[in-house]
């Protein structure tokens, strides 16, 4: 089914008329209402009129995590507080988060695009939703949730977690739809063969799954364990949430919410626009929303674009899954971890130095990390106060990244160096 | 006596103790008693040594993290109650042990330890008159 076909079937000519109004709309709202912007264009030598459609996207200035950091919290908002209704946040590389707000309009926009992303995955009304991504500051819970809820399907709200419980809902409440990450529902899958519950006797038929990149051979291994069809959806706080894009049916390339997001490719090193069909970094201008609305975002994340009409009608543009990374972020359980942020930790701490390695792995479908540190000094020879130092530190990791670790003390310079540059980051799962 | 211990973070891999004691070896210094306190992945090697400063020197120089600590070592005659006897002179004072280790060569015992308060620990057993053990007497047993 297609949530709103005057808009997702729209011939592309249309659609690119109706971006370029809403461009002009936005940039000229950002250039007025929000002192950064206005900067940045002045600087750039532009001015609101220049901007006359999306063939003059190029022309603006680029916004940057770092950006939203410095501006942190509400710097970058282009309405008055009053107008916001809620905020959430992701997680920064230096402690700072990274804070989006959204005005009644612009939730409801929110709700728009995710009601046809499910629809698009083949949610319907008739469907039980069991949402299992985390509920707060994330977007992944309450984005999902409000989609779901307009599209008239029932809304279980469970949250991330617990996985004895999920499955004892899906069992009790017959779910039809499991929303979470891919890995997750991996996790669940086996959780289930330990428990002796054919997953293929439950009601559960299709997973709407993102926040983490997953492969076609993970999708294929989800859909054979637990009998159903596995949906990809992208999204991310800065743009909006998940509803950004979301697979339909053919499960060829993601559909992007084009009248409210405005893709582009560039090549991350000249940071030019690539030609249709490149491989690069995808950069994404809100067209429509009100409380933060952004230019040019870099998402730093790789793909592809499909300008292509789908079979199934729609002629959104069609992302490809994305398969990597411009800058060093990973992304673990689901949540963005920077090595920066480790790094930071380390340095605060004045027994340890930043003499670190990441290892991430996944075992059993779901991600382990793993931080090795250098004793560099041996402050103090009791067990008990290393592995008190190792527990602080675990302690720090959890309450900075919002995920676990396991902190593993190591001899001073076991960590291999490159060139007097240490190696960061192994990371052991394949996508 | 206050003597010097030396302390080596190891983490528990084949071989890591034979090359801290090869090291030693190979520079003449002398280890006169050691314990290995250790954990599922790490473990501190602790070692009375002829010459704790250059023992150091020469492990940091190695890539080794390792310090010096301020032990107690105690003699004690070579017979049953004489470990407890010293260390109830401790205790009595409500001080702590924060790790010992003890060995006996033939009619005489050492106990090497680590109080949480070592000035007092000391000053405790020297007004029981017991045995502290210096450097030199500790090389020469």
């Amino acid at each position: 089914m297609i949530w709103n076909s005057p808009v997702e079937c729209m011939p592309r000519e249309d659609l690119k008329r109706l971006q370029d109004a809403r461009l002009r709309e936005v940039v000229e709202r950002v250039y007025y209402n929000v002192p950064w912007y206005r900067e940045k264009m002045q600087k750039a030598g532009l001015s609101p009129e220049d901007i006359r459609g999306t063939d003059d996207l190029h022309r603006l200035p680029f916004t940057t995590k770092e950006d939203l950091r410095e501006t942190y919290p509400f710097g970058m908002f282009a309405v008055p507080m009053s107008e916001i209704l809620r905020v959430h946040a992701s997680s920064g590389t230096t402690g700072r988060a990274t804070v989006v707000g959204y005005t009644r309009r612009d939730l409801g926009m929110w709700s728009e695009v995710v009601a046809r992303c499910l629809a698009c995955a083949g949610v319907g009304r008739e469907d039980i939703i069991q949402i299992a991504y985390g509920y707060g500051l994330f977007t992944g819970g309450l984005g999902l949730h409000y989609g779901a809820e307009k599209i008239g399907a029932v809304v279980v709200p469970v949250s991330g977690g617990n996985t004895k419980r999920q499955i004892q809902l899906m069992k009790d409440f017959g779910s039809t739809v499991l929303a979470c990450t891919p890995s997750y529902a991996l996790y669940l899958a086996e959780a289930m063969e330990e428990e002796r519950i054919d997953p293929h006797s439950l009601r559960l038929r299709v997973g709407v799954f993102g926040a983490e990149p997953w492969t076609e051979s993970m999708r294929r291994e989800i859909e054979n364990r637990l009998g159903i069809k596995a949906i990809d959806i992208y999204g991310l706080s800065e743009v909006v949430g998940p509803g950004v894009s979301c697979e339909c049916e053919y499960q060829d390339g993601l559909h992007i919410n084009e009248d409210h997001f405005v893709p582009e490719i560039i090549d991350p090193e000249s940071l030019q626009p690539l030609p249709p069909g490149s491989r690069g970094e995808l950069v994404f201008t809100t067209v429509t929303k009100e409380g933060l609305p952004l230019i040019r975002y870099r998402t730093r994340d790789l793909t592809t674009l499909n300008y292509e009409t789908c079979r199934c009608g729609r002629t959104m543009v069609r992302m490809a899954k994305c398969t990597g990374r411009s800058d060093d972020m990973l992304i673990i359980r689901g949540v963005n971890v920077f090595p920066s942020q480790i790094e930071s930790i380390l340095l605060e701490m004045s027994e340890t130095k930043p003499h670190y390695l990441i290892v991430v792995d996944r075992v059993n479908n779901l991600d382990t990390l793993q931080i090795l540190v250098e004793v560099e000094e041996l402050y103090f020879d009791k067990i008990s106060q290393l592995q008190g130092l190792r527990d602080r530190l675990q302690q720090q990791v959890e309450s900075t990244l919002g995920i676990s670790a396991e902190i593993k003390l190591v001899e001073p310079k076991t960590i291999e160096r490159f060139e007097g540059k240490a190696r960061r980051v192994i990371d052991k799962r394949t996508f | 006596m206050i003597i010097k211990q030396l302390s080596v973070f190891l983490e528990n891999k084949t071989g890591r103790l034979t090359e801290v004691l090869a090291a030693l070896g190979a520079e003449k210094i002398n280890v006169k008693a050691l314990t290995v306190a250790d954990t599922s992945d790490f473990g501190i090697l602790r070692m009375i040594v002829s010459d704790p400063e250059r023992a150091l020197h020469l492990l940091r120089e190695k890539g080794f993290s390792a310090n010096l600590t301020e032990v107690i070592t105690i003699a004690t005659p070579c017979e049953a109650g004489s470990f407890a006897k010293a260390l109830a002179l401790i205790s009595e004072k409500n001080i702590s042990i924060e790790y010992l280790y003890g060995f006996s060569i033939g009619q005489k015992a050492a106990i090497v330890l680590r109080a949480e308060d070592v000035q007092n620990a000391l000053e405790a057993l020297r007004n029981s008159k017991m045995d502290l053990l210096n450097a030199e007497e500790l090389n020469n047993l």
